[in-house]
C-alpha cells in the first residue's frame, strides 16, 4: 500500500513537471539523466536503511565518498601509473583503484561501527566527527585540486560513458522480469506447500504485471535515448571507421544503474532473507531483546557501518566517474540526501521499519524533485526550500498513515 | 540446610543425584550497591523453585546472573555438578537455559515466527532464512501452547499480552530447554491466560524440567512451586519447603526478613 502511494506520488510528480514544462520532463534523455543522477544518492540510501533501523545515524557518508573517491582518484592517476610505473590507462588500473577504494571505504566503516558498537560512542557523535574528519582527509590527500581526467575503463562506472547498449538492455530486462517472475511464484510455492494462507492469483499477477512493466518501460526509455551523431562521429572516429550515415544507436541501461540494481536486489535478499539482515531489524525493533537472544550486536553494529563504507566507495566509483574527475566539493551535502532518501522512503528514525526499494523510490522522488524544478526555472534558494519542506512533509503523511492503521 | 529433609517430592531432589543447577555464593554490585551478596541457590530436574522478594530485593538480577545478561562479581554456576562460565545470553543458551523475561524481550515490529526463531534461524541449505518451514514449526508449536493464535503473519506489536506470552513461552519450550526462568510470568496477563501459564508449568515440570519462577505473588507461588527461596535486600532470607509453610509464613520472611520460626538453624 505505501508503495503504491509513494509511486503515484512519483508518477503525479512526473506528470506535473513534464504538463509545466511543455512535455521536456518525460524525455528519453531527461529520464537517462534523472536516473544516473540518482544512482550515487540511492546506493548510499540502501546501506543508511539499515543503519536507521539499527537506531543509528551516519552523517559521514557524503565526506566518506568524498575520501574514497580521492584515494582512488590518486590511486589512478599518481600510485599506479607514476609511483609502481603502470603507465596511464592500464587494463588492471580499474580494477586495483576500485579495490582499493572498496577496502578504505569499508575500514573506514567498521572503524565508525567498532567506537559505536565496543566502545558505545553515540553514533551521532562518531559520525559527526568522521564527517569533518574524513571531508578534509579528502581534501588533504588531493590538495584540494580537481584530480582528473580517470582512467578510460574507470569512466565506464558513471553515467553516459558506460552504458549496456540495446541489445543487452533488452535481454537484460526480460532476464531481469523472469527473476522477479520467478522469485514471487517459488514464494507462493513454498508458502502452498505449507499449507499457508496465500494471497489471490490476480494480486499477485497484477504485482507481476507491475514489476514487468517498470522494468521493460525503463529497458524501452534508455534504449530510446539515442547517442548524439557528432559524439557516434567521433566514437567511430576513434576506432578509426566512418560511421554509416543515418545511423541512430540507443545508450541502453547505464552501467551505474546496473549497478544500483544489483546493490538492492542484493541488499533486499539480504534484508529479508538472511540471518544478519533478521538481526538487524531485531535488533531495531528491541535491542535487549536482540542481545538477550544471543544476538552480538556490537559485532553486528560494526558489520552494518562496514557495509554503509563499502557503499560510499561504490558511489564514490559512480559519482566520480560520472563527473570524470574527483573534485574536492564532491559528495558534499550527500548525508542529508542519503538520510531524506531513506527517510522519505519510510525508513523510520525510531528504528526496525524500512525498506530498500523505498529508500531508491525515495532518492529518485528527491532527484525529480529537484531537477523538475530546475527545468522549470525555479530559483536554486527556493528549490532547497522545497526540498526541505517535502521532506518534513512526507515524515508527517507517514505518521499520520500508520497512526490510521494503528500501527506504531 | 534444606537438603537433609528426609520428604520427597516429585523432582529429583534428595535421590542422590547432583542438582540441576546450582548457583553457589554469588555476588554482584551497580556502583558500590551490592544488588545481590553471597546468596546461593539450587534447583532440581523436575521442580520449581520460586524466587520471592521486595521489588529491589536482588531477585531479578540473581536470575540475570544465571541468563548471561549480568556478570556476577563473585561466586560459582555449576550445572549438573560441573562449573561453567555464563559471561553472556549464548551462553546460557548453550546450557539448555531459557529465559522468559518480565518484559518479554520480543521484537515488536517482527513476527511471532521470527521471534520465536530469533538468533536460531532455520536456513535453507543455501544459508537463507527458510521462513516457511519456521512458519510451519511456529503454527505446530502454537497448536500446542496456545490454539487460538491466528496472527501468524502480524508483528507481535498488534498481539495481546497473553498472546505475547504465549510466543514468549514457545521459544523457551521449543528449544528443548532444561532451564527455564519465569520472570513474573503472569504479570500482564488476565486470569483465563494466568491459568493457561500455570498448566504449562505442571506440564513442564512433568517432563523433568527444572524452573525458577520469580514472582511477587505469595499465592502464585504457593501454587506452583516445590521450594520458594526468599530474598531481601540483596540477601538470601532462606530457602523453605512450600508444603512446611504458610502464606503467612512466606509474607513474614519477605517483608520481616526473618525464618519461620520451625525453621530455625
Amino acid at each position: 500500500m505505501r508503495l503504491l502511494g509513494m509511486i503515484g506520488a512519483f508518477v503525479i510528480l512526473c506528470i506535473g513537471f513534464n504538463i509545466v514544462t511543455d512535455g521536456r520532463f518525460l524525455t528519453p534523455r531527461n529520464l537517462f539523466n534523472l536516473s544516473i543522477q540518482t544512482v550515487s544518492v540511492a546506493i548510499m540510501a540502501c546501506g543508511m536503511v539499515f543503519i536507521i533501523v539499527t537506531r543509528h545515524i551516519d552523517l559521514s557518508v557524503g565526506a566518506l565518498l568524498a575520501t574514497t573517491s580521492a584515494v582512488m582518484a590518486m590511486t589512478q592517476t599518481e600510485l599506479l601509473p607514476n609511483i609502481l610505473g603502470m603507465g596511464l590507462n592500464n587494463p588492471a588500473t580499474w580494477a586495483i583503484t576500485i579495490l582499493i577504494g572498496l577496502l578504505a571505504g569499508t575500514l573506514i566503516g567498521a572503524f565508525h561501527g567498532w567506537m559505536v558498537g565496543y566502545l558505545t560512542i553515540p553514533a551521532f557523535i562518531v559520525t559527526l566527527g568522521g564527517f569533518l574528519v574524513w571531508r578534509n582527509v579528502a581534501w588533504y590527500m588531493t590538495s584540494g585540486q580537481t584530480i582528473g581526467p580517470l582512467d578510460s575503463t574507470f569512466l565506464m562506472f558513471g553515467g553516459t560513458n558506460g552504458t549496456l547498449g540495446t541489445t543487452a538492455s533488452w535481454m537484460f530486462g526480460l532476464f531481469a522480469t523472469a527473476v522477479a517472475i520467478w522469485a514471487l511464484w517459488s514464494g507462493r510455492r513454498a508458502k502452498a506447500s505449507h499449507g499457508f494462507p496465500v494471497k489471490p492469483v490476480w494480486a499477485e499477477s497484477t504485482l507481476a504485471g507491475i514489476i514487468a512493466i517498470a522494468i521493460l518501460g525503463y529497458v524501452y526509455i534508455v534504449n530510446s535515448y539515442s547517442i548524439p551523431t557528432r559524439r557516434l562521429e567521433r566514437m567511430f572516429e576513434a576506432r578509426g571507421e566512418t560511421m554509416p550515415e543515418g545511423l541512430v544507436v540507443g545508450y541502453g541501461i547505464p552501467i551505474s544503474v546496473l549497478i544500483l540494481i544489483i546493490v538492492a536486489v542484493t541488499l533486499t535478499v539480504v534484508a529479508r532473507k538472511t540471518r544478519f539482515g533478521r538481526y538487524i531489524f531485531a535488533t531495531g525493533g528491541n535491542p535487549d531483546a536482540a542481545e538477550l537472544s544471543g544476538i552480538n550486536t556490537r559485532l553486528l553494529t560494526v558489520k552494518i557501518f562496514a557495509l554503509m563504507g563499502f557503499l560510499c566507495a561504490v558511489s564514490a566509483v559512480v559519482a566520480s566517474a560520472r563527473l570524470a574527475n574527483h573534485s574536492n566539493d564532491i559528495g558534499t551535502l550527500d548525508e542529508l540526501r542519503v538520510i531524506a532518501a531513506a527517510v522519505i522512503g519510510g525508513t523510520a528514525l525510531s528504528g526496525g521499519i524500512g525498506t530498500i526499494y523505498g529508500a531508491i523510490l525515495g532518492a529518485l522522488i528527491m532527484q525529480a524533485l529537484q531537477s523538475g524544478m530546475a527545468m522549470v526555472g525555479v530559483d536554486a534558494p527556493f528549490q532547497n526550500i522545497v526540498v526541505g519542506s517535502v521532506l518534513v512533509l512526507a515524515v508527517y503523511i507517514d505518521i499520520v498513515y500508520r497512526k490510521r492503521l494503528g500501527a506504531k | 540446610m534444606q537438603d537433609q529433609e528426609t520428604q520427597q517430592t516429585s523432582s529429583g531432589r534428595g535421590s542422590g543425584v547432583p542438582p540441576l543447577v546450582e548457583m553457589r555464593d554469588i555476588s554482584i554490585s551497580f556502583g558500590g550497591i551490592k544488588a545481590v551478596d553471597h546468596v546461593s541457590v539450587d534447583l532440581y530436574p523436575g521442580e520449581v523453585v520460586g524466587l520471592l522478594g521486595h521489588n529491589g530485593a536482588g531477585k531479578s538480577t540473581l536470575i540475570k546472573v544465571l541468563s548471561g545478561a549480568y556478570q556476577m562479581d563473585h561466586g560459582e554456576i555449576l550445572i549438573d555438578g560441573k562449573s561453567v562460565e555464563i559471561t553472556n545470553p549464548r551462553d546460557a543458551r548453550a546450557n539448555n537455559i531459557e529465559t522468559i523475561y518480565q518484559t518479554l524481550a520480543l521484537a515488536d515490529n517482527l513476527d511471532a515466527t521470527s521471534n520465536l526463531f530469533l538468533g536460531r534461524e532455520m536456513v535453507t541449505p543455501m544459508g537463507l532464512v527458510n521462513d516457511a518451514a519456521m512458519e510451519a514449526e511456529c503454527r505446530k508449536i502454537m497448536a500446542q501452547l496456545n490454539p487460538n493464535f491466528q496472527k501468524f503473519n502480524d508483528p507481535v506489536s498488534a498481539l495481546s499480552g497473553g498472546q505475547r506470552q504465549s510466543v514468549a513461552i514457545a521459544r523457551a519450550v521449543y528449544f528443548n530447554a532444561r532451564i527455564l526462568i519465569m520472570d513474573e510470568p503472569t504479570a500482564a496477563l488476565g486470569p483465563h491466560e494466568t491459568q493457561m501459564v500455570a498448566d504449562l508449568i505442571h506440564q513442564l515440570k512433568a517432563q523433568g524440567i527444572g524452573i525458577f519462577l520469580i514472582d511477587h505473588d505469595v499465592h502464585a507461588v504457593m501454587d506452583l512451586c516445590d521450594r520458594a527461596s526468599v530474598m531481601k535486600n540483596g540477601k538470601l532470607v532462606g530457602t523453605v519447603d512450600i508444603a512446611d509453610v504458610t502464606d503467612d509464613d512466606l509474607l513474614s520472611m519477605i517483608i520481616l526478613g526473618k525464618q519461620p520460626g520451625q525453621k530455625s538453624e
